[in-house]
């Protein structure tokens, strides 16, 4: 196997050039207790307490976990039953805003003296991947195996985002510092910044500053639609095949979001936990396209007014990507730890779906090289054999089956319920 | 306050719909009917008119009756209905042409469950059925341009026919083996569709640069064909352009639905047409080749399918049960 496929997509990335500016204050925010891939936190604030900027007002017992914080300043007013764009229902802190931004006590520069404080510290900063899947970034720190290569995922493949670009291009000296810590404190030999080629401005910026450094490089990744995706960006930028059943770490790889590198190094300075992201909004419900800074928590109707969105026209709402990003069923719910973009639209796809004429196109596109056509055959007889024969397991939902698919046939759903169908069995 | 819609990802889509792609087949399949009516007069516009008609109202009446969506706007019947005329004489009397085309659409392909599920071409196996069921009707070629001077056109035997015969036989009907050129242009007797190599190229080529279709299964098929001619002695020019080959090739070899997925399955079966056709037109008796190699591989898909999966990225092999 020599080049993985994919698709080309429409980069629609119209923020590119839009510096990031800061959302006014909300009047309110909304804190999940689950905003990452894991367990649930446990609310550690009443209602009525005052809480300060950055005070951790939830975390866990559990490893695969991250603590919340709190993102303004003001009074607890609700903590109520929630339930996240995925579904998960857990609790959710409603903190009404003082508007003073007080900071909390809580907030001072973590003492690093090793590699265990150092993962510790990450935890502590309550920060998971910033790229969209939202993994616990300490778990990743935290291999079996020696790592050789760090790998930085600056892909940004789909479109219209350019929340990672705009990182790159604000925050160049703290992903570059960023990386170095977490090389040295992980005994990392070797890094690998991986930008798709439409971010030429970042790829000149990190060719300069890393002119003297030969083991950090740039890797340019084409502009091929899934670039980001873990498995894909380990075997593009190191030939490693990450197997069936393993982890990057199996073979001497961690991939990490750069918006989560920058991050990581701000905060080893700072001491000021996960509470703010970057966030590009864009549409065609949207008039004033924009890239902002966000405390997380802020219902996401703050963010459609600020940027001039016509809400009586909004049919769909996007938070994360056109490929793989999820519908926001309500426009008061809060930005999320894992909300890289939020994605307005005036229209949806009303397009019937037809009967599959097997052209063969979802099979043509598949970065894995899954049959989606067959797998939709399978999983329309139940045949459970077949669909783990298919791999169905191995299916990563990067959507370009149904994205292609002439009949409209929504293969990339069919993928996930014969996914939950071989788990049942 | 206005509902927002969910669904599941991915939320962005592009416009290439069924019925584009066979607009698309039916636009790459003009040149050759335009040669067909240089070639063979305006009846053969005539043959393809009653074909389609009769496959769209075919595929609605069908529909109808299975109470199922109307289908006819996704063009697949058109596209039929081109492709079975293509594949008959234009000498054919009306109503075995209609009555082809109800085969293919009534019989072969919504039978079985409509767009997508048939196994067979349905334009071949109804041309096969003709075949078999109408054999003078179905082999009463004519030469071209005959449709200009006589009101009876003048019969004339095909290339594959006239190639099997002796000089005195030759003489005797007053033809001559034709040239590559008229070969290649479609001056010579045939199907009305199937008779200009050019014309079906470029229909073929316009498809391949569109990504409608494969280039694989063509050329493997065509490929194969010559090799084993070369190989028996024969000559390969004249066998590939010479009777159906490029119509099969690139229009009826290259059918998604009756044909394997993956470009290992296309390979096979291009490989499979090849041989067949080779096999039939040297050792058959019957002047079906492209057809019957079309059809039997069509049989063979599913277990081609089979073997032919893709590899899939760091796929842990299955293990195999140990007894």
């Amino acid at each position: 196997m020599n080049k993985l496929k994919g698709i080309k997509l429409k980069h629609r990335k119209n923020t590119d050039n839009y510096a990031t500016i800061h959302l006014p204050m909300p009047q309110k925010v909304i804190l999940p207790m689950v905003m990452h891939m894991g367990a649930s936190c446990t609310p550690l604030v009443r209602v009525g307490d005052t809480v300060k900027v950055g005070q951790k007002i939830g975390d866990s017992d559990a490893i695969f976990s991250v603590p919340v914080h709190s993102s303004v300043s003001g009074m607890v007013t609700a903590i109520s039953d929630y339930r996240t764009a995925a579904g998960v229902i857990c609790k959710a802190i409603e903190i009404k805003t003082d508007g003073k931004q007080s900071i909390s006590h809580e907030v001072i520069p973590p003492v690093i003296t090793d590699k265990e404080s150092f993962i510790n510290t990450v935890r502590e900063s309550g920060v998971c991947g910033m790229g969209g899947a939202g993994f616990p970034t300490h778990i990743k720190f935290n291999p079996k195996n020696e790592i050789d290569t760090l790998i930085i995922n600056a892909a940004e493949c789909e479109p219209y985002i350019t929340s990672d670009n705009r990182e790159m291009l604000e925050n160049t000296d703290d992903i570059l510092n960023g990386i170095t810590l977490i090389k040295n404190m992980l005994g990392i030999k070797k890094a690998i910044i991986a930008v798709e080629n439409n971010k030429s401005d970042a790829i000149k910026l990190f060719e300069n500053a890393l002119k003297d450094d030969d083991t950090t490089e740039v890797f340019e990744l084409q502009s091929v639609y899934p670039q980001g995706a873990e498995k894909v960006i380990i075997y593009n930028t190191t030939k490693r095949i990450v197997e069936e059943g393993k982890i990057p770490a199996d073979f001497g790889v961690i991939v990490i979001n750069v918006s989560t590198v920058a991050f990581i190094y701000r905060y080893t300075q700072t001491g000021m936990p996960f509470i703010t992201r970057r966030i590009t909004v864009d549409g065609n419900a949207v008039s004033e396209p924009k890239n902002i800074f966000a405390p997380i928590g802020t219902p996401f109707v703050d963010i459609l007014n600020f940027c001039k969105t016509d809400i009586e026209k909004l049919k769909v709402l996007i938070s994360g990507g056109p490929m793989m990003g999820m519908c926001v069923p309500d426009i008061n719910m809060p930005v999320v730890k894992t909300t890289n973009a939020l994605l307005a639209f005036s229209r949806y796809d009303n397009r019937k779906t037809s009967a599959c004429i097997r052209c063969g196109r979802c099979v043509a596109v598949c970065p894995l090289g899954l049959m989606p056509a067959e797998i939709d055959k399978a999983y329309k007889i139940k045949d459970i054999d077949d669909l783990k024969s298919l791999k169905i397991n191995l299916c990563m939902n990067c959507g370009s089956c149904t994205y292609i698919c002439p009949a409209n046939r929504k293969l990339a759903e069919t993928n996930q319920l014969a996914k939950a169908l071989i788990l049942k069995k | 306050m206005n509902r927002l819609t969910v669904s599941p990802s991915p939320h962005d889509e592009q416009y290439t719909k069924t019925s584009d792609i066979m607009l698309n087949v039916c636009i790459a399949l003009l040149p050759a009917l335009i040669a067909g009516c240089i070639f063979f007069g305006m009846r053969s516009l005539i043959v393809t008119a009653v074909c389609v008609g009769t496959a769209v109202l075919s595929e609605y009446i069908c529909r109808k009756l299975m109470k199922r969506d109307n289908t006819i706007g996704d063009l697949s019947a058109v596209v039929t209905g081109i492709i079975l005329a293509m594949n008959l004489p234009v000498t054919i009397p009306l109503w075995i042409a209609a009555l082809g085309s109800f085969i293919a659409i009534a019989v072969v392909k919504q039978l079985f469950g409509g767009l997508g599920q048939n196994f067979a071409n349905p334009a071949i196996t109804a041309r096969i059925v003709l075949m078999v069921s109408f054999p003078s009707a179905m082999t009463k070629w004519v030469l071209p341009f005959e449709y200009r001077n006589s009101v009876d056109a003048v019969t004339g035997a095909t290339p594959l026919v006239l190639q099997g015969m002796s000089a005195d036989k030759l003489a005797e009907i007053n033809q001559e083996i034709p040239s590559y050129l008229d070969l290649f242009l479609g001056n010579v007797g045939g199907c009305l569709g199937e008779t200009s190599a050019l014309a079906l190229l470029l229909g073929g080529l316009y498809l391949i640069a569109r990504k409608i279709i494969n280039p694989a299964v063509p050329f493997v098929f065509i490929g194969s064909l010559a090799l084993l001619s070369f190989i028996a002695g024969g000559d390969p020019f004249y066998e590939i352009l010479s009777g159906g080959v490029f119509l099969g090739a690139f229009f009826m070899a290259t059918d998604y639905a009756t044909t394997p997925i993956s470009t290992k399955g296309k390979i096979v079966f291009g490989l499979g047409c090849g041989i067949i056709t080779f096999v039939i037109r040297h050792f058959g008796s019957f002047p079906e080749g492209v057809s019957f190699s079309i059809l039997l591989m069509n049989i063979l898909t599913p277990y081609i399918e089979q073997c032919t999966r893709t590899k899939i990225f760091g796929a842990k092999e299955a293990v195999k049960d140990e007894k």
